[in-house]
């Protein structure tokens, strides 16, 4: 069965369209990384599959309408949202409490273990934790959770490197296990590159590329032209190319390995040279009108 | 080694929605007893005078010697409840409004307590937890009270104190009365709940401004205060539960209160008519409007 199957899900703030006819379906025990710009309608999708905000078009989260069914839904689905909300005046020893009382699959147990391995004093209130500890316990509470479906709206914003790295790990090594899906969204797109099953880009409201990590690394390939091949690689029509240090570097799609090697050092494109190749053209994005005037956008047709 | 069962946990979430509301409003339980602070500082105060007014007292009727001695403990239960009240009005207000401009709903949100069992927690507070609050804050202070008149009283040689013979009438008369002003204070808790709910910023001026302006609005257009009459008798109807029926005067003991009247007015089933319906509206706002 998909875990999420939607069919031209639509959603309208007025005269701004927040999503326009998505079409999207993943399958269970897939990693999803959402991947936008501000703006781009990534929170209001993440919205609309909690039940968080009406929509229109067809939807179905682990076979059930968000929507209209939501609270039966939120005994499988678990979620981070896009700010620290967990409530300042609470203990830790509360959060616990709290969650093992109304949650009938938290393990309080694994909560207890995970909590172990960090700085965090039951006694503490939320409010006396660094902003990294406050995601330590956010994601202790919800990975001692045996739901179906994650769903983590920028996680990790305003936490440090370490911070970063070790929720990642820990999401990974401690939680995912092959059954569950886990939906995310993050601008630090080299960071979640490693550990994503499937790969989407949305922008204006739209998905402007979607496939699976396996077809991201077979497809997209960076080629450093030797100066002498430069034009030959040109004529292949990379999607995108920047200079860096004075050489060329030429992201393509679907080209073969063995015909790039011919003409520089190839490597696997990163996440976000993607998505700078596809979102840059798309002309969605503030920081368009100021990139470098070495980049060149060639092409957007992903 | 134990095998983690896969039977869901039995869960709670109303008691422990409820247990979330007193770890975060620790106001609740400590302001009626701050309450009770200052009016037992006063007591003491007026009790070690007591012995200028020891002629006064000596010469009144035992009875009148009674409803004398009764009055600190009258005017102990009335601060206490009222400071009950106030401070659940300022709850109310805040209940489902703080969630949401602090944006902690989407924490609230991410688990399986239902909007249902939410706003009936919430509104469990100033109908059920703070008349057991009071009640129990009340009751100390009383005992204290006592137990410090006797001492005073029986240094002074005034004899036996009086107001321990009262005791078990007052407590029951004030379970009844905190009963009574839950039952009919209900429409109000719903009205403040669901502006709580509703309103993207201050929920005080929304949930006093309007009725305001209705019963102005009222008196301008046809000059009358058919609305603000309501709202009157809504304050304080309550007294009709202490009310001998027929004579309309004040009951004077336990002997005359009739529950059964007040159980049978039709207004305290159109109130709680009224609270079931705002709090089924709370409920729908805080379900179907975004969080934020």
């Amino acid at each position: 069965m998909a875990c999420i199957e939607a069919r031209g899900l639509r959603k309208a703030y007025g005269a701004t369209i927040a999503l326009d006819g998505i079409d999207l379906r993943v399958e269970e025990g897939r990693i999803l990384g959402l991947i936008g710009p501000n703006g781009a309608g990534k929170s209001t999708a993440l919205n609309a599959i909690l039940g968080l905000t009406p929509f229109q078009g067809e939807l179905k989260v682990l076979g059930r309408d968000p929507w209209t069914q939501r609270d039966q839904l939120m005994r499988d689905v678990c979620f981070i949202a896009d700010v620290a909300v967990l409530p300042r005046w609470m203990r830790v020893s509360q959060a616990l409490d709290y969650v093992a009382g109304v949650h009938p699959r938290f393990d309080r147990a694994k909560a207890e273990a995970f909590l172990a391995k960090t700085d965090i004093k039951r006694a503490s209130l939320v409010r006396q934790l660094s902003k990294g500890m406050v995601t330590q316990l956010h994601l202790a509470l919800v990975m001692a959770i045996d739901a179906r479906l994650l769903v983590l709206d920028e996680p990790t914003l305003g936490l440090d490197l370490l911070y970063r790295k070790q929720f990642y790990d820990s999401l990974l090594n401690d939680y995912f296990d092959g059954q569950r899906t886990i939906v995310v969204t993050t601008h630090q797109v080299e960071e979640v590159q490693h550990i994503l099953t499937d790969l989407m880009f949305i922008n204006h409201g739209r998905i402007v590329l979607s496939c699976s990590m396996e077809d991201f690394e077979t497809r997209y390939l960076e080629l450093m032209a030797r100066p002498e091949h430069v034009a030959e690689a040109r004529a292949l029509k990379p999607i995108h190319e920047r200079q860096v240090f004075g050489r060329s570097l030429m992201l393509f799609d679907s080209i073969e390995r063995e015909w790039l090697a011919a003409l520089g050092e190839v490597r696997t494109a990163s996440i976000a040279d993607l998505f700078v190749a596809v979102m840059g053209g798309q002309g969605g994005q503030p920081q368009t009108g100021q990139t470098s005037p070495t980049t060149k956008i060639l092409g957007a047709s992903a | 080694m134990t095998m983690p069962s896969d039977a869901p946990r039995t869960v709670r979430p109303f008691y422990w929605s409820v247990r979330r509301e007193l770890w975060e409003h620790r106001a609740l339980y400590i302001a009626p007893l701050a309450a009770a602070g200052v009016v037992l500082f006063g007591f003491v105060i007026s009790a070690m005078n007591l012995w200028r007014f020891r002629h006064a007292l000596l010469s009144l009727t035992p009875d009148k010697r009674a409803v004398v001695a009764s009055i600190p403990y009258d005017i102990a239960a009335a601060a206490i409840i009222i400071t009950g009240l106030i401070v659940g009005v300022l709850y109310c207000l805040g209940a489902l409004h703080n969630e949401r401009r602090d944006r902690t709903i989407l924490f609230w949100k991410s688990l399986p307590a239902s909007d249902l069992i939410t706003v009936l927690s919430k509104a469990s507070i100033p109908l059920v937890v703070m008349p057991a609050i009071a009640f129990v804050v009340v009751l100390a202070l009383q005992l204290i009270m006592l137990a410090i008149n006797a001492v005073v009283l029986l240094a002074d040689g005034l004899g036996a104190p009086t107001a321990q013979m009262l005791l078990p009438q007052m407590t029951l008369v004030l379970v009844y009365l905190l009963v009574v002003l839950a039952l009919w204070y209900a429409p109000i808790w719903g009205w403040l709940l669901l502006i709580s709910a509703w309103a993207r910023r201050t929920p005080f001026l929304w949930a006093f401004l309007p009725p305001l302006a209705l019963v102005v609005l009222e008196k301008i257009a046809f000059d009358t205060s058919h609305f603000g009459q309501l709202l009157a008798y809504r304050l304080s109807g309550f007294e009709q539960a202490f009310t001998v029926p027929h004579r309309g005067q004040h009951v004077i003991g336990l002997p005359e209160i009739d529950p059964v009247s007040f159980v049978t007015n039709p207004d305290l089933w159109t109130g709680l008519g009224v609270a079931a319906a705002f709090l089924a509206a709370a409920v729908w706002v805080r379900r179907y409007r975004e969080p934020i």
